[in-house]
């Protein structure tokens, strides 16, 4: 594959990954004492620096650690916790635990999608919004219940959504 | 030492902080220093009080009295009235709905009254994030008898003796899981504790992690010191931002007073702690699917055996426990044997914490002697249905277990009888449902749930919970036949038979309860084509689903 092509990622409008983001997750596992067994962890703190793990991210990581790509590519796939599609600036996580399902988070959903126009687990064109489900945040008093970035909304009804995503639409214009 | 006449405690649990309790700390301590008081009363933010749906709390100590739904423009009248001039603040107090009476006391309210706290004991008391407030209530008492004046057979056989069994699901005796452990000789073994709390619906690990961490890194010790270990991991979700951040706290405090590292009290033990996280796959609660996540790989369960306790991380002998397990360990060596064993039923020991949540009006985390009814958990500490509607089904036990009807709500609750009636202990999820709720979507729900989790490994559940949620799919859209049923039945059998790990032999527990107790619903929507909670579309507009991701 070209260089450039690599370094932009699938899309080609994508911004380079920035050097600095590489030499911060180097430093991260210089520190660390072995590595044996740090896949999981050297992806966390990889996704905390990059935002997610692009082919060429999990490559440098399987470089790193001595491991074949293929390995660490299943071991991200394996886990919802990591992704390999960068997310919006705001991600929205509906809780789809049993409390907050029968309390009806499911219609929450719903509203939210029609709302972005977006399906579970996409981000909006304008990459402002990531629409995701979480199998329980563990605040059940709260149900059902929406967590964006990391401000916990509690007992939501669908005829709130519009007011909630408007603080945030209101943010990225200012 | 500094003394106190007064402490605020405010909870500063995931669903209280959330509604601003830790902004009222910051305003509590202003209002206090603006009155004059701040020497004399001090502000503490504790663990989860339990009481969820009635958050934030604040309970005022000595006095006992106990503050719901506190907002923080309520501080500053509670600081002037309360703490100045001793009146309570009666508008903030619980009202018990049956009674229409104020109710002052925390141990007086319904909710609290029926509850036996002994894995819970610190939380929404002491101030997690302070390893001096967890010492003063015997912290590390424990471990330092072990250390000092047991051997680690005696300590195994405290814990036998006990009759505490796996408080994760799965109900395995404690003390044995360590002796079988202790038995295989190596030079390096492990303790794992399994804070990958996956059950939707259950929060009981991550309030004691949140609410008492110290509890579990003093359990992990002596269990490390049982088996001949000097390692702990903790398996944590990475999703518990808070319990993580005061693990890390905990973790730094016990090194930092010697209770781990090196010669702890003064004795020949050494054992440490080291954090790893999960990435989100509701299998790797399954111990061996656990080990190799640990290990940094795909969280993929093997066949067993061999056991952990032979072969486990890096194929070392391990053990692996739960939170809540080892939350009630220390109390357990403190207090002896015979006091635990004097709770709950002939085979399982003990409390259990359950978090209660869906359609009851007390949503929050209880714990209750084994042998409690299901109507005692759902009416007397859950104050009965939301909005005087028919209760309908209680589930436990997560996607493992299974809906319970109103006809068993009098069975005495423990691992054998929950099994007996088609469901299981679980974690300790407890989810009531009421006429509103539809059983075939339910179990839909919670098929949807297995089929994303299931890691695909073994054929029985990875095709066979995806046929199964296919099904119960057409069923929901009005399409569904009578061979439907019958598949759904024998297709369940099937993959509760045949499949490699608990998460696909638990699986069908769902589909299976709810025909066996509901089925006429499951008739309705095949023949009549008919949803009689009215939730299912039937194929009129779009299927209420979770789409997938």
């Amino acid at each position: 594959m070209p260089e450039e092509l690599r370094v932009k990622g699938k899309n080609n409008n994508e911004k380079p990954i920035p050097k600095e983001h590489y030499e911060e997750l180097e430093r991260y596992i210089d520190s660390l004492p072995s590595l044996e067994g740090r896949l999981i962890q050297v992806l966390h703190r990889a996704q905390d620096i990059f935002g997610y793990l692009p082919r060429d991210v999990q490559l440098f990581i399987a470089r790193r650690l001595g491991l074949a790509g293929a390995k660490v590519n299943g071991v991200v796939t394996f886990y919802t916790y990591f992704t390999e599609e960068p997310r919006g600036e705001y991600v929205i996580n509906i809780c789809t635990g049993t409390a907050c399902f029968v309390k009806g988070g499911n219609k929450l959903l719903e509203e939210f999608e029609n709302k972005l126009k977006v399906s579970v687990g996409d981000t909006t064109e304008d990459r402002k919004f990531t629409l995701k489900d979480v199998r329980c945040v563990g605040a059940c008093g709260l149900a059902p219940l929406v967590v964006i970035n990391d401000k916990v909304y509690g007992r939501v009804k669908p005829e709130e959504v519009e007011g909630i995503l408007s603080e945030y639409r209101q943010e990225v214009l200012q | 030492m500094k003394r106190y006449r007064s402490h605020i405690l405010v909870c500063g649990g995931t669903a209280c902080e959330s509604q601003e309790s830790r902004e009222m700390i910051g305003k509590f301590e202003d209002e206090l220093k603006k009155t004059g008081y701040s020497e004399e009363v001090q502000v503490v933010k504790t663990g989860c009080f339990g009481f969820c749906e009635k958050g934030p709390i604040v309970k005022i100590h000595p006095d006992h009295v106990f503050y719901v739904e506190v907002k923080p423009e309520d501080i500053e009248e509670i600081v002037k009235e309360h703490i100045i001039k001793g009146r309570i603040v009666q508008r903030l107090l619980y009202e018990e709905p049956t009674l229409e009476k104020k109710i002052e006391e925390q141990e007086k309210i319904s909710f609290y009254h029926k509850q036996l706290r002994i894995a819970l004991r610190n939380c929404g008391f002491i101030n997690p994030e302070n390893i001096e407030e967890y010492i003063a209530e015997n912290g590390y008492l424990a471990l330092g008898k072990v250390l000092t004046e047991m051997t680690p057979e005696e300590v195994i056989q405290t814990v036998k003796d006990s009759g505490l069994r796996g408080r994760g699901g799965g109900g395995f005796p404690t003390g044995y899981k360590w002796e079988l452990t202790y038995r295989n000789k190596n030079d390096v073994k492990f303790i794992i504790c399994n804070a990958d709390e996956g059950d939707p619906g259950a929060f009981m690990d991550r309030s004691i992690l949140e609410g008492d961490p110290h509890s579990v890194l003093e359990a992990m010790a002596i269990a490390g010191y049982a088996i001949g270990a000097e390692k702990g991991y903790i398996y944590i979700r990475a999703e518990y931002p808070l319990a993580i951040q005061r693990l890390n706290i905990a973790i730094e405090q016990a090194r930092e007073y010697g209770f781990l590292g090196e010669k702890i009290f003064n004795s020949d033990f050494n054992f440490d702690i080291e954090l790893k996280y999960g990435a989100g796959a509701f299998v790797c609660g399954e111990e061996t699917a656990l080990i190799n996540s640990v290990e940094g790989g795909r969280g993929e369960p093997n066949a067993k055996p061999p056991f952990p306790a032979e072969s486990g991380l890096w194929d070392k002998p391990t053990s692996v426990n739960n939170v809540e397990t080892f939350a009630n360990i220390p109390q357990i060596i403190l207090k002896g044997p015979a006091w635990f064993s004097r709770v709950g039923t002939e085979g399982s020991k003990g409390t259990k914490v359950f978090a209660l949540a869906g359609k009851v009006n007390n949503v929050g985390l209880v714990e209750v002697p084994m042998g409690i009814t299901l109507r005692e958990i759902i009416y007397d500490i859950g104050g009965g249905i939301r909005d005087n509607k028919k209760f309908k089904a209680v589930q436990t036990g997560g996607p493992s277990g299974g809906c319970i009807p109103e006809e068993y709500l009098d069975t005495h609750i423990d691992y054998e009888t929950l099994k007996e009636i088609g469901s299981m202990m679980g974690s300790g999820g407890m989810i009531v449902m009421d006429e509103d709720n539809c059983m075939v979507n339910i179990s839909k729900f919670y098929l949807e749930f297995t089929e994303d989790e299931s890691c695909g490994k073994c054929t029985p559940c990875r095709i066979g919970n995806k046929r199964l949620h296919e099904i119960l799919t057409r069923i929901t859209n009005g399409r569904g036949t009578e061979e439907d049923l019958e598949n759904l039945k024998s297709l369940g059998e099937m993959v509760k038979e045949s499949s490699l790990c608990g998460l696909g032999q638990s699986s069908p527990n769902p589909v299976l309860s709810t025909m066996k107790y509901f089925a006429e619903e499951y008739h309705e929507h095949v023949v009549n084509k008919k949803c009689p909670a009215g939730v299912c579309s039937m194929g009129k507009k779009k299927a209420t689903t979770i789409p997938k991701k």
